[in-house]
């Protein structure tokens, strides 16, 4: 298992200087230089220029700037906005347990509807439930979600007026953030109605962005249970006289859910390249939407850490799903 | 004393290819969807009622027909500034389509020849290629290719050239793993004995057995295509208004949400038929081409 581990880790280390290289090259490769970005509309007499450039270290040897880049990542210096000023990292760490949250619980919802329907439709295997099971998880796997998102908000919201359109929580509610998670801040500051608020805020957001993770598992978890129930092992099971409860629910699923764990890790990077979408609708104030607004704000040193602290924490999440998957599942060790 | 006819021939890859495929109603119904929305686009001069682009400032946000207040000559109703959306819809379907085809164009030849290479030559050079796809796999897609059309300018080309970067690992991949598996079996042995130079066996002798799942995987890369473009599109960062380009045409739509649902529906529900028509298509292929699930 040690063996194993070190593997894991020693492959993580190429893809972190690859990943480190891409953000360190991207601002590199926009028209101008970071000065002249800097500076904006701006203009800059040719000796500010080169005196800053100077200043910056930006006119020292690439492979030097590299080096230094790389040392700062290390040290945990991912730099700062050009607009607020502001380290990267800390605005990193401030947003993202609102993404954290809302990707947590899209994928419980995921996970708790999809493992079941999938397992349904494999033990009704032909009928019309599996059929409109199935029909079903193709349609929220081809869904375009930010349209998915409007046709919510403009039912629930617009419609029906049940759930807000915008935020995390009611703007009446006002409590120090304890865990960054708003549903459990909410229900430790005791205030009345703050947990419901932040639950209704909360719905809309999981359900669009739970939508295609939900469809990929179902009919993975359908797939999977197939191939399972077709085993020499659920025939003697059955033979044996088992419920037919006890054949699926702890035969079959449990062998079954090696594939599907597989799957739900997967989903990580999926769930963020969701919530880019989910938070730009719903003004959720998580990472996608920080990532997006500085895309357009053009504060490309966000950009720039930003795309190197996501892909670090895919990068984390995918070593631990792949350490759970070797725990889980011994042959992968060798 | 007559004798049974009996037809010994075995059926071509196309009749074999056939009866697997439209054993699936599913993926019969995605095709002749698709083909709807091919002649649509095909012949969207001649089938669009307006001109996609001419504004009518008599109609403004006007309801589609069946709504109160609708008009038969725009079928779908307007937009915010006077614009068949029907028309709009039809000409969108040139770009998604397109769009679909450069993509998956793209990806699948640089991601096979790439795939093709690290599976037949292993060692030094395969890590290499494995290790940069992981480097790209390390990003959401969709942040990826936002950032790198924030680095090559909005527009079509840019959002298309995006998108495939970030698709084209999969057919290394699936390619690689593909070629590894031919490579060893006996006919690939037998053609090499036989004298078969490099290249031969790489494109003639091991890529022809290596199709399938690729065929499977360039389907489902052209709906990813489709909606990932959309979604480029819908941030801004894809095709440019006034572009008729579906996700495009929902981003101008959004500041209508609560007015008129008209602009906001008919764009979405136009990116899911297609994509949904498609990934039906992926699934009855998947069926027909695997030989593993055929006998099942």
């Amino acid at each position: 298992m040690l063996r194993f581990i070190f593997g894991r880790l020693a492959v993580l280390i190429p893809t972190f200087i690859g990943v480190s290289i891409i953000a360190f090259s991207f601002i590199r490769l926009l028209p101008g230089d970071p000065v002249m970005l800097m500076s904006g509309e701006r203009v800059m007499s040719p000796e500010r220029h080169t005196e800053l450039m100077h200043q910056l270290g930006l006119d020292r040897p690439m492979y030097i700037q590299y080096f230094d880049y790389l040392t700062g990542l290390l040290q945990g210096d991912f730099g700062s906005s050009i607009v607020t000023k502001r380290p990267v990292l800390d605005d990193f760490v401030n947003l993202f347990p609102a993404t954290l949250e809302l990707s947590l619980c899209a994928i419980i919802v995921a996970v708790l509807l999809g493992i079941p329907a999938g397992v349904l439709a494999a033990v009704k295997r032909g009928t019309w439930l599996d059929q409109s099971i199935m029909g079903v998880a193709l349609v929220g796997y081809s869904m375009p979600i930010f349209w998915w998102g409007l046709l919510l908000i403009i039912f629930f919201s617009g419609y029906l007026g049940w759930t807000p359109v915008s935020g995390r929580i009611s703007l009446m509610y006002f409590f120090p953030q304890v865990t960054g998670f708003m549903l459990i801040d909410s229900l430790i500051s005791g205030q009345a109605g703050a947990f419901k608020s932040a639950l209704t805020y909360l719905i809309l957001p999981t359900v669009v962005l739970a939508t295609i993770p939900l469809a990929v598992i179902a009919r993975q978890t359908r797939s999977a249970m197939l191939e399972v129930l077709g085993e020499d092992y659920v025939r003697t099971a059955r033979a044996k006289g088992l419920s037919p409860f006890r054949v699926v629910g702890i035969h079959a699923l449990r062998n079954a859910m090696i594939p599907v764990i597989t799957t739900i890790g997967l989903q990580v990077g999926v769930l963020l390249a969701g919530a880019i979408l989910t938070e730009t609708i719903f003004s959720w104030p998580g990472i996608g939407k920080w990532m997006v607004d500085s895309v357009f704000k053009r504060d490309y040193a966000v950009v720039q850490g930003g795309l190197m602290l996501i892909a670090a924490v895919i990068m984390i999440v995918n070593l631990v799903v792949d350490l759970l998957y070797g725990w889980v599942n011994p042959r992968i060790r060798h | 004393m007559s004798t049974a006819v009996q037809n010994t021939t075995p059926p071509s890859g196309f009749s074999e290819f056939w009866f697997y495929f439209s054993r699936n109603k599913g993926a019969v119904i995605g095709l002749a969807v698709f083909l709807v929305i091919l002649v649509l686009a095909v012949f969207a001069p001649f089938v669009a009622p307006h001109d996609p682009s001419i504004q009518n400032r008599e109609v403004l946000l006007l309801p589609p027909v069946f709504s109160a207040g609708g008009n038969w000559s725009y079928l779908l109703g307007t937009d915010a500034v006077g614009r068949d959306i029907l028309s709009r819809l039809i000409y969108g379907a040139r770009f998604s389509l397109f769009i679909g085809l450069v993509v998956v164009t793209l990806s699948v030849v640089s991601g096979v020849l790439i795939g093709l290479v690290a599976g037949y030559f292993r060692g030094k050079v395969d890590t290499f290629i494995m290790r940069i796809m992981d480097i790209i796999l390390a990003f959401p897609s969709l942040l990826l290719a936002l950032v790198l059309v924030a680095v090559l300018g909005p527009g079509l080309l840019n959002a298309m050239i995006a998108i495939s970067l970030v698709n084209q690992p999969h057919f290394v991949r699936l390619t690689r793993a593909a070629v590894m598996t031919e490579k060893s079996k006996d006919y690939v042995i037998g053609s090499q004995v036989a004298g078969a130079g490099t290249l031969r066996l790489m494109f003639l002798t091991i890529l022809p057995n290596c199709l399938a799942p690729l065929i499977v995987q360039a389907t489902l890369a052209f709906s990813a295509a489709i909606l990932d473009a959309a979604a480029l599109g819908f941030l801004g960062m894809g095709a440019q208004p006034p572009t008729p380009e579906w996700g495009t045409m929902l981003a101008e739509a959004r500041e209508f949400i609560q007015r008129a649902w008209w602009v906001v529906t008919f764009p979405g529900l136009a990116i899911l038929v297609t994509v949904l028509a498609i990934n039906l298509m992926g699934d009855g292929l998947r069926d027909a081409l695997d030989p593993k699930l055929k006998r099942s």
